[in-house]
């Protein structure tokens, strides 16, 4: 059973809901803030600023964004690495999220590149600048939309009845997989790369050359629960019948990720005698309790074999689990963040309409994807 | 099932103390100074607060005026360096603020712009060589044309240098590139060529730093020379009496040094000038990034290994897929 094939179908159904339709309206306000933004600057439609060149299209949008969409790479990790085929229902579904995760989290880095007409310097090699954390990142993440969209082929291949091709293209895709499994390895860790050039900017309880470790660590951890999350908002969504079993199982291997995560977290803060900076008083403390008690009450919630079999306390945890991994790259990168007094940063109104909107959209699409194509699990027969 | 969680467990712990071997390896050492480092000395117990040297930074960069506000339109007083600013001075005050250089009841100026770091954050952040420290001079200079305006410099720089252009449709980084677009005509950066007392001094940063420390030898009151505009040009020198200083060159360690040093009579983090560590905080991140990704070597074995693992893991898929195909036929 290792490695059982399922059936995956279509679901069919309305598109012209109003779910659907409150979805392309939120879209359609993000793409007229940023017609603004690229006719008048970015400082027409945002708050960043010289203290905070960085505001949350690229800490949420990019950062977080990209994290959130490491489903389909922690669902790759486990099924074909480790060769765990009873996940395999939830390869198809979690590699779609984490396509227009993605994808969108590398379109709207468009938005705010400054000079965005040169972004094709990042490939060219006269331009690459290969000391540079930025440039791995940039390189890395455009490789692996393109592999994830390969991986994803099969899908559009058999909705378009190309068995041949897709034949052929399953003889190579082990590669593919390969690649995308070490892509995200690479690049999510280099996000937390980022940082340490920041050198003292970055507050103390962030600033640590552990730093691509942690951050690779949390975007397994989130992939997993982006997993978890996805199929129960699906299962109520759409009124199928849940997967428990298999999400509790699954849960189980997130948990003990998340003792090693933790450990790791922890044990860097001893090592470098920061621990005492999370007792004093400030944002950056709140922030940093909000991120650890986010990761740390999931450990508590599924400690046991039983409340792992919970939805409920299952749906909590990994909610709580993309709360931390949301606040750990915040913290970094806002919160944490510090260039000098005089220096505030929280997103304008039209900053946040358009981050909604890439949200909304991601939404709307993911609708469509699985009503039209074969993604989901076919549930008819039960 | 156990054995199977054992291994994930063990395949995890064995990633991470890679990364952590990796990162725990000895990074590269800070760069060192170019053979013939240009660069400014800024000696804030000389300056007046004149701003010719803003003024002329202006001039010839082609930078349009900073209003203070839109209610105040008449006059350029940049606060900041900024999208049109690329040197400013500001002033420390304490309390009175009627004697000058005194930490307290005192105040004192300091000139902000680029200190062309020895070995630049700006640099190794910048993924398409946008930001370039010239081999032979040193100079940290910006090419428009190759940047992306992602802002990593703006970001990374220790010294808040480097800026962007917020209000522009087609913006463009701003920073001092230390007049390198003058050096072709015989001239040099125009707020050491414009300042009146010698306050801001250009030439070789050797050079600079044997008068920076000539200058911290002298007993404060005492006679001496200070030189104006350039060292090794027409002898612009005038009679003075040195300062109080702090004995402090800023720039001659801060992150491995910078082509620019200061001197002042009061405490520098009074100043905006926070106290830096020796080590570069590029050397940092570039050994972290190199020890993961040198030649490309350790991502190599990894996806080799991968790819076998997952040929063989989904060979069954393979299997499946030929018999479909065959029943189809």
């Amino acid at each position: 059973m290792a490695n059982a094939q399922h059936a995956v179908a279509p679901l069919g159904g309305r598109l012209v809901t109003p779910v659907t339709v409150v979805l392309a309206g939120l879209t359609a306000i993000a793409g007229v803030i940023l017609l603004i933004r690229f006719f008048f600057g970015l400082g027409a439609v945002t708050n960043i600023s010289d203290g905070f060149p960085w505001g949350i299209w690229i800490a949420y949008d990019v950062m977080v964004g990209s994290a959130l969409a490491c489903g389909g790479y922690a669902m790759a990790l486990l099924v074909y690495i480790f060769n765990r085929g009873e996940y395999h229902p939830l390869v198809r579904p979690a590699l779609l999220a984490s396509l227009f995760g993605y994808t969108l989290a590398g379109a709207s880095v468009i938005f705010d590149l400054g000079r965005y007409w040169n972004v094709w310097h990042l490939f060219w090699p006269g331009y690459a600048q290969i000391n540079s954390v930025m440039f791995e990142v940039g390189v890395c993440i455009t490789a692996y939309i393109f592999v994830m969209w390969i991986e994803f082929s099969p899908v559009f291949l058999e909705k378009l009845g190309l068995k041949d091709v897709k034949r052929k293209l399953n003889k190579v895709l082990f590669f593919f997989i390969a690649l995308g499994v070490l892509l995200p390895s690479m690049h999510q860790s280099s996000l937390g790369s980022l940082l340490v050039v920041f050198g003292y900017q970055v507050h103390p309880l962030w600033q640590t050359v552990l730093l691509p470790l942690l951050f690779l660590l949390t975007a397994i951890l989130l992939g997993f629960a982006v997993v978890i999350f996805e199929a129960s908002i699906v299962s109520v969504g759409f009124k199928r019948p849940g997967e428990t079993p298999i999400l509790a199982s699954l849960s189980r291997i997130m948990y003990w990720l998340l003792a090693v995560y933790l450990v790791v977290r922890v044990g860097d803060l001893a090592w470098r005698g920061a621990l005492g900076a999370m007792f004093v008083p400030g944002f950056e403390a709140a922030g940093f309790w909000v991120e650890m008690l986010a990761f740390a009450a999931p450990l508590w919630l599924l400690a046991s074999a039983e409340s792992r079999q919970r939805r409920d306390r299952l749906f909590v945890s990994a909610v709580l689990l993309m709360l931390g991994g949301f606040m750990l790259r915040i913290n970094g990168f806002l919160i944490g963040y510090e260039t000098g007094p005089g220096w505030h940063y929280f997103p304008a109104v039209p900053e946040l309409m358009v981050t909604i909107g890439l949200i909304a959209f991601e939404i709307l699409a993911y609708i469509v994807f699985v009503r039209m194509l074969p993604v989901l699990p076919k549930h008819a027969t039960h | 099932m156990n054995l199977s969680r054992r291994n994930f467990l063990k395949g995890t712990v064995a990633g991470g103390a890679l990364l952590t071997a990796g990162t725990a390896a000895e990074a590269r050492p800070n760069k060192t100074m170019p053979p013939e480092a240009l660069g400014l000395l800024f000696d804030s117990t000389l300056c007046i607060g004149c701003k010719a040297c803003v003024a002329a930074c202006k001039r010839v960069n082609n930078l349009p005026p900073d209003p203070i506000s839109e209610e105040f339109p008449m006059w350029d007083a940049p606060l900041d360096i900024s999208g049109s600013t690329f040197n400013i001075i500001k002033v420390y005050n304490s309390g009175k603020a009627n004697r000058k250089d005194e930490e307290v009841d005192g105040y004192a100026f300091m000139k902000q712009s680029c200190l062309h770091c020895v070995d630049p954050s700006c640099v190794s952040a910048c993924p398409v060589s946008a930001m370039i420290k010239d081999p032979v001079n040193g100079i940290v200079a910006y090419d428009p044309d190759a940047c992306i305006g992602c802002r990593y410099c703006v970001a990374a720089c220790p010294f808040g240098v480097p800026r962007f252009q917020y209000d522009k449709a087609l913006p463009k980084i701003a920073k001092c590139e230390l007049c390198r677009h003058r050096i072709p005509d015989g001239h040099y950066a125009a707020c050491a060529e414009v300042c009146p007392t010698g306050a801001t001094l250009y030439g070789k940063v050797t050079d600079l730093g044997v008068e920076a420390h000539r200058r911290l030898a002298l007993k404060p009151g005492e006679k001496t020379s200070f030189p104006r505009g350039r060292l090794g040009g027409p002898d612009w020198s005038y009679q003075g009496v040195a300062g109080k200083y702090v004995q402090q060159v800023y720039g001659e360690k801060e992150l491995g040094g910078t082509q620019m040093i200061k001197l002042a009579a009061v405490p520098f983090d009074k100043l905006g000038h926070r106290p830096l560590p020796e080590r570069s905080y590029a050397s940092i991140s570039e050994g972290v990034q190199h020890t993961l990704y040198k030649y490309l070597a350790l991502p190599a074995v990894v996806l080799g290994v991968l790819s076998v693992v997952a040929k063989r893991n989904t060979k069954h898929e393979d299997d499946d897929d030929d018999s479909s195909g065959r029943g189809r036929k």
